[in-house]
């Protein structure tokens, strides 16, 4: 039987994956990626949670849609901002890339 | 007609204003709007004049000035037969000197000033004898020494004359301030200012005698000051530095008479009060013999007629402070036509000569003809020769003089009729006869233009024919028109006329002895009297004695004062400021160091706090991403811990 500490264990994993991605990635679309994990993370917290607490009403189910969505256009901004970048600078490793500084 | 008369002394203001507010630019046009205005004055005087003259009552136009609670003061004017004859003497004199001056003053640099100075004269005086009350009499008497003063200073760039007019303004003052003490005084015991009411109160005798006789004297005091008597005669000498025109109107015809119109005016104050009639008498007959005295021996054309002046005034007081109220305003009359010509005249011959002095004068006779004959004229008319005005105006005083019990009045009188008929003809022979002693300015003399001859030709025929009102033998004639509520008139005294006559002849003959004949040497004369000339030539030491015992101490008073300002006061003063100097530099010190420091250490703190904490920007994602982690992450702990 699969609870809902499952859910929130695979979700906990998911995250930390995430996290563990954006400290140690220097590719600027990895990172992105990292960040997408996070935001499914989220996704699964809010879906298990729905159907486990208040499973006659859809509000989780609803807002990991929104997170998809805004998922999307955040990326799509992040890989413009990504390619402008890289058009600029030849590189996209992060770590090259710290002209806003004092 | 009467009502309309506040008109006369308000013309000639209009004139002022007008002058100094718009045409002050334009010499030929100031002249002539002045003279128009003293002109139109004159033409309304003249009306009032005949209807005095058919009904010779007084009356009165009076308004309320200043309503005090159960005190007013007004202002109006009051006509009567007095008023009517000054009107006249003011206006006509005025009239002369303003047409005269056009010459005399022409190519002065301050041409329109002088012309707005006249016309405020004329205002003041006119306003002055048309005056009902005390206070506004008052302030005309002031308003007429103001004028005076500032035309004897009217060529001011002259020490001299700067100086001069701050002695008469300084000696007429100080009679007047017994002027406004004897003002309030009467005013106090009758409650109004009114003429008319204080004299209907002081013929009932609702007045103590005592504050009359005071207030009589004090009053008196003024008159002393503005007409030159014993003891504030010293101004009008020195005023003869102002433009001789000024001198003939202002300090020989009609400002230096308002003393002798003010007693004549308060004519009832004295009839009530015989000690201080007896006073104004003898102070009189005391000045008229002291300058007559002075006159005979000085050389300055100008100062010999100013001692004539106040010798003549002095003859007016005497005559009002024994009750001839109309000897002394029929020779307050007569007295400003002659007067005037002869000041006009000297004026004339001043003009061609540029000199003061007679004895760089002589011969002037057939130069200037048309000045040389009026200045006779008037001459013999002062002297008093039949029929001259002179003539019947000098009687009258005798008559009234002869009056008194006692014959002192009658004798001083007589011997200054003699010494004026003496230093006049002295002047005449002098300046117009002998042979010319300064052969260059000689040489430069010459009749002056028609605007000056023809006053005064105008003035010699009044000093022919004015005194004619007042022939005692017409029993409706002067002396009848001015006594308008009790008629009064003594008989004419042949006697009188007669040692009159001899009197003024033997003066002439004694001039014309010395100074045209030679017959007889003035030098030697000079020489035996050595003493008496000496006095009478610096003329009592009066300057010298008054600078002696009154300028002297008030300027070593004002010294030691400006001493004490100098070392106390100023000390106080100038300590208090080196006190907020230091007071100051210590705030100075106080706001650039503290408040200033405080200021600039905040500044410098968040400077360098700031050039810190810019390092934490490093630009490099991963340390922010850490940096929100690790804070989201406390956040959290925090959350969960509490």
């Amino acid at each position: 039987m699969i609870t809902l500490n499952h859910y929130l264990a695979l979700s906990a994993i998911l995250f930390c994956v995430g996290i563990y991605g954006i400290f140690t990635r220097r590719n600027a679309i990895g990172i992105l990626m990292s960040i997408e994990l996070m935001f499914n993370a989220a996704n699964i917290n809010f879906i298990a949670f729905s159907k486990f607490i208040t499973p006659t009403l859809l509000t989780g189910q609803v807002f990991a849609v929104f997170v998809i969505t805004i998922a999307a256009a955040e990326a799509t901004v992040a890989l413009a901002i990504v390619i402008l970048i890289y058009r600029h600078h030849k590189e996209i490793n992060v770590d090259k890339i710290n002209i806003m500084k004092w | 007609m009467l009502e309309s008369s506040w008109l006369i002394p308000l013309l000639p203001l209009l004139a002022f204003g007008t002058i100094v507010f718009f045409t002050n630019r334009n010499p030929r046009l100031s002249s002539y709007i002045s003279i128009g205005a003293v002109c139109a004055s004159f033409a309304l005087s003249v009306p009032v004049l005949f209807e005095v003259l058919q009904n010779p009552v007084a009356s009165e136009f009076k308004f309320t000035w200043i309503d005090l609670k159960g005190f007013t003061i007004q202002m109006g004017i009051l006509i009567d037969p007095l008023t009517a004859v000054m009107l006249m003497v003011v206006t006509i004199v005025s009239m002369l000197v303003h047409i005269y001056s056009v010459g005399y003053m022409a190519g002065d640099p301050r041409f329109s000033r002088y012309f707005s100075f006249l016309s405020l004269f004329t205002f003041a005086m006119l306003g002055l004898v048309l005056s009902n009350n005390f206070f506004e009499i008052f302030i005309f008497w002031e308003l007429v020494g103001l004028t005076s003063y500032l035309l004897i200073g009217f060529w001011f760039e002259k020490k001299v004359a700067a100086d001069a007019g701050k002695k008469a303004f300084i000696t007429t003052r100080t009679g007047d301030l017994g002027f406004l003490v004897g003002i309030f005084l009467l005013v106090s015991a009758a409650g109004t200012f009114n003429f008319q009411h204080i004299f209907h109160q002081i013929e009932a005798g609702h007045i103590p005698a005592g504050i009359l006789t005071i207030s009589a004297i004090l009053i008196f005091a003024g008159a002393v000051g503005k007409s030159a008597q014993f003891p504030l005669h010293v101004w009008l000498p020195d005023a003869m530095e102002g433009p001789t025109p000024v001198s003939a109107l202002i300090h020989a015809a009609t400002m230096v008479a308002a003393g002798v119109y003010l007693v004549a005016r308060a004519m009832s104050v004295y009839a009530a009060s015989s000690s201080a009639a007896l006073i104004v008498a003898i102070i009189g007959a005391f000045t008229a013999f002291l300058a007559a005295s002075i006159g005979l021996v000085q050389n300055d054309i100008k100062r010999v007629l100013a001692y004539s002046t106040i010798s003549q005034l002095g003859y007016m007081m005497l005559a009002l402070g024994l009750g001839g109220l109309t000897a002394g305003t029929f020779h307050l009359m007569t007295h400003a036509y002659f007067k005037a010509l002869l000041f006009l005249g000297a004026g004339s011959v001043i003009h061609a000569m540029h000199t003061n002095d007679i004895w760089e004068m002589g011969g002037l006779f057939p130069k200037m003809r048309i000045t040389a004959i009026t200045f006779i004229i008037a001459s013999l008319s002062i002297s008093g020769i039949f029929p001259l005005s002179g003539f019947w105006s000098k009687d009258e005083i005798f008559a009234v003089a002869s009056g008194y019990p006692h014959p002192i009045f009658l004798i001083v009188a007589v011997l200054v009729a003699f010494m004026t008929s003496f230093y006049m003809f002295r002047l005449c022979f002098v300046t117009f006869f002998g042979k010319p002693r300064d052969q260059h300015k000689f040489e430069h003399a010459h009749e002056s233009p028609r605007v000056m001859t023809i006053p005064l030709m105008i003035l010699a025929f009044l000093s022919i024919f004015a005194g004619w009102v007042g022939i005692p033998w017409l029993h409706k004639g002067y002396s009848s028109f001015v006594f308008f509520h009790h008629p009064h008139h003594a008989e004419p005294k042949i006697w009188l006329m007669l040692i009159s006559t001899v009197v003024a002849l033997s003066g002439i003959g004694l001039a014309y002895l010395i100074y045209y004949k030679g017959a007889i040497s003035a030098d030697k004369i000079k020489r035996k009297f050595a003493f008496p000339y000496k006095v009478l030539f610096n003329k009592y030491y009066f300057d010298e004695l008054y600078s002696a015992i009154i300028i002297k101490p008030i300027i070593g008073l004002a010294n030691l004062l400006f001493k004490f300002d100098l070392g106390i006061i100023d000390w106080l003063v100038n300590a208090f400021g080196n006190f907020c100097v230091f007071l100051s530099e210590v705030k100075e010190w106080f706001d650039s160091h503290i408040v200033d420091g405080g200021v600039n250490g905040l500044g410098w703190i968040f400077k360098k706090s700031g050039s810190y904490l810019r390092k934490i920007q490093t630009g490099d994602l991963s340390n922010y991403i850490l940096i929100i982690f690790f804070g989201i992450l406390l956040i959290i702990i925090f959350k969960i811990g509490l």
